[in-house]
């Protein structure tokens, strides 16, 4: 893994505190209806400055719901009902998301917080150059800026991602859907935030295209030095390019882990249906089933393990009482009462590994 | 006997300002029953165009499709009404979309019963709705009483996309086309579909063709992959071999390109670097050009000669073997007049 260069060092020893960027407790969001949709369900996780963290999970878990509930963009009938985010600064100060409003909350999105959509390439003004687009952006948050400076910045932006400098002035159509992409993170990128949120960034792209941005994210991120929450249902991907790894199910987080050991060592049983989902390119051909049957309808109120009727592990306590996110000694927090030591008797005639 | 052979199809968009894009070029291929053949590609590689065209969505400029078998002879026999209906009787399709080729006004049994009565031979009553039920356990939607009475919002992706398979099956088709069948479904599902299809397609000898972007899922649930870049076949062979050991610089950099969770982080970080010092030796800009003459790949290969620019490489006719349309492959690459064989 390259090591983030830039302004930031990044401590050896990961306890220390002002290694954070941002940091959520129990965030819980509810879509507003006569059965309300509680999309996501207290979770929690922090991350640290300069790293990935990689959130996977199918679709309707509640991953993209998570991820406007951390840079505030949850709109109505959406509303976070519970939970704090924090976000810590360079200088060490501490902003409580929550308590932002009007001025404040948009001079801090882009400029410490910034995020990319699943089809963001569809996002850039059809009737608009692609760099006067991109000077909305300074024009906005940069209103000292003048027009020669604003220019340049864009230009280099550009080169940045990439793309030749003199595209400041096609349009969008003019360019192929992963130039469009790279322009929206060159965007995204453009006040040097420390957190960038990027939704499923490169599903709609080909795949060298995709690997293209991939390393482009991956070269800017190791010169730049901010940190990514990249949500995507593509776990083969997240563990090559996260550095830890939070899989979601049902709106909560299942298994929090450092990515490289994930692959070998899931203890979540979704997270090892996942993890079987994906054929092996190079592999021996084997029988493959991932993971049968559906999520569950998250306006219910559900008891027990919300994968309990999709697990293969199932034993008694899983229909009763619902597995809290427990770190076991000597490992990371898995959500799963194979792992709790409650019920370590019906441990080792399950699947416990 | 082949269920399917396709001799030199080519297919012309027309453009704007009287231009022509060619889409697929000179393209030959046979569906066998009860095999799958895959055809790999990025979008824009003409790949959709070559089922659309297989389907008789599109015209083709030129070139050949011929089903096999004797009902079709017979139906040709018959007259252009008759093939028409034959043809679309033999060859089905399933598409990428489940959300969107479901009517979202009828229900799972409405959808069923149309191609019964169209092409399967049926009459309302009691047999049609048997045969519906039938035809919902093929695909393992059960209990089927339940599920023919449901509208497409309330299925899953998943099994909207049964349905869809569901749908293809009634007129009890000898050729399939699958266009991307899963690449809109959640992983966790993909390979149940994916392993469907390839039950549905040995007990009932279908002949498959399997339109994918994914390398994986082509190399494990296909016997055969043809990889098309700009409307021309680059690379063919037994998926092994093609996966395995690609001959073709551009599935290699599709190979080298795919997740592959077995590697090591170290490793993925190498190739990482390697991917990025080559192509900003490269550069931005040369990667979009348009070309014309010469192999088509010679702006984006790492390989690329004098000759590339020259003349266009030929795809060898080896039967069932393993072949790639590149230079570097031939035996005298430079030798200018002489090489094309």
């Amino acid at each position: 893994m390259t090591a983030p260069m830039g302004t930031e060092r990044r401590p050896p020893d990961a306890a220390l505190g002002n290694d954070l960027v941002m940091r959520a407790s129990d965030v819980s969001v509810e879509y507003a209806g006569p059965r309300p949709t509680r999309a996501v369900r207290d979770v929690s996780l922090e991350l640290r400055r300069g790293e990935v963290l990689g959130i996977v999970g199918e679709s309707g878990c509640g991953k993209s719901t998570l991820a406007y509930a951390l840079t505030r963009m949850l709109r109505p009938p959406a509303r976070m009902t519970g939970g704090v985010i924090e976000y810590f600064d360079r200088d060490g100060s501490a902003v409580d998301l929550g308590s932002l409003g009007g001025e404040e909350l948009r001079a801090f999105r882009w400029e410490k917080i910034s995020m990319v959509f699943q089809s963001a390439m569809n996002a850039l003004n059809p009737v608009t150059g692609i760099g006067s687009q991109m000077e909305d952006v300074f024009r906005t948050h940069r209103p000292g800026m003048d027009r020669s400076a604003r220019r340049a910045r864009c230009a280099e932006l550009l080169e940045m991602v990439g793309i030749d400098p003199r595209r400041l002035r096609s349009y969008p159509h003019e360019l192929s859907g992963g130039m469009r992409q790279r322009v929206v993170i060159a965007m995204a990128l453009a006040l040097e935030p420390q957190i960038v949120v990027m939704d499923e960034p490169t599903t709609a792209l080909d795949v060298l295209v995709q690997r293209e941005i991939l390393d482009e994210i991956e070269r800017l991120r190791a010169q730049l030095g901010f940190s990514v929450v990249f949500i995507t249902h593509d776990l083969a991907l997240l563990l090559e390019i996260s550095d830890r790894l939070a899989v979601m199910y049902a709106g909560r987080f299942v298994e929090y882990a450092p990515a490289e050991q994930v692959a070998g060592a899931a203890r979540h049983p979704y997270t090892r249906g996942l993890l079987r989902s994906f054929p092996d390119l190079r592999g021996e051909r084997r029988e493959m089933r991932g993971v049968p049957g559906s999520p569950p309808d998250l306006r219910h109120t559900l008891t027990g393990c919300p994968f309990a009727p999709r697990c293969e592990s199932v034993f008694e306590p899983c229909h009763t009482v619902a597995p809290r996110l427990l770190a076991p000694a000597g490992s990371w927090p898995v959500a799963c009462h194979l792992h709790d030591r409650r019920f370590a008797v019906a441990q080792t005639d399950g699947d416990g590994r | 006997m082949s269920a399917l052979t396709v001799t030199d199809l080519t297919v012309d968009y027309h453009q704007r300002g009287g231009g022509r894009l060619r889409a697929v070029d000179g393209l030959s291929f046979e569906l066998e029953p009860g095999q799958t053949l895959a055809l790999v590609g990025e979008s824009g590689s003409g790949k959709s165009t070559v089922v659309r065209t297989l389907s008789r969505f599109v015209k083709p400029s030129s070139g050949r499709i011929a089903l096999g078998g004797d009902a079709a002879q017979d139906a040709a026999r018959r007259g252009r009404r008759a093939e028409r209906r034959a043809y679309h009787k033999t060859l089905q399709l399933v598409f990428q979309d489940p959300f969107a080729s479901l009517n979202p006004m009828h229900t799972v049994a409405h959808h069923l019963r149309r191609p019964l009565l169209l092409h399967g031979d049926h009459r309302r009553g009691a047999q049609l709705e048997a045969a519906v039920l039938d035809l919902l356990r093929s695909v393992n939607l059960t209990p089927a009483q339940d599920v023919a009475r449901k509208h497409p919002h309330e299925l899953s992706g998943g099994q909207r996309q049964r349905v869809a398979i569901a749908r293809a099956l009634a007129t009890n088709p000898k050729v399939l086309l699958a266009d991307e069948p899963v690449s809109m479904l959640d992983v966790s599902i993909r390979l149940e579909i994916l392993g469907l299809l390839d039950r549905l397609k040995r007990d009932r000898d279908l002949a498959l063709l399997y339109v994918t972007h994914d390398l994986a899922t082509a190399r494990h649930f296909s016997s055969q992959i043809m990889v098309m870049y700009r409307g021309e076949v680059v690379e063919r062979g037994p998926s092994d071999r093609v996966i395995l050991y690609p001959a073709h610089p551009y599935t290699q950099m599709l190979a080298a390109a795919a997740p592959d969770p077995a590697r090591t982080r170290a490793q993925s970080a190498e190739a990482r670097a390697q991917r990025i010092a080559r192509r900003d030796g490269h550069g931005a800009e040369r990667r979009e050009s348009a070309l014309d003459g010469g192999c088509r790949f010679r702006s984006r290969c790492p390989f690329a000669m004098d000759v590339c620019a020259t003349r266009p490489p030929d795809l060898p006719t080896a039967e069932a073997g393993h072949v790639a349309r590149c230079w570097l492959l031939e035996p005298r690459p430079t030798g200018a007049s002489g090489a094309a064989s």
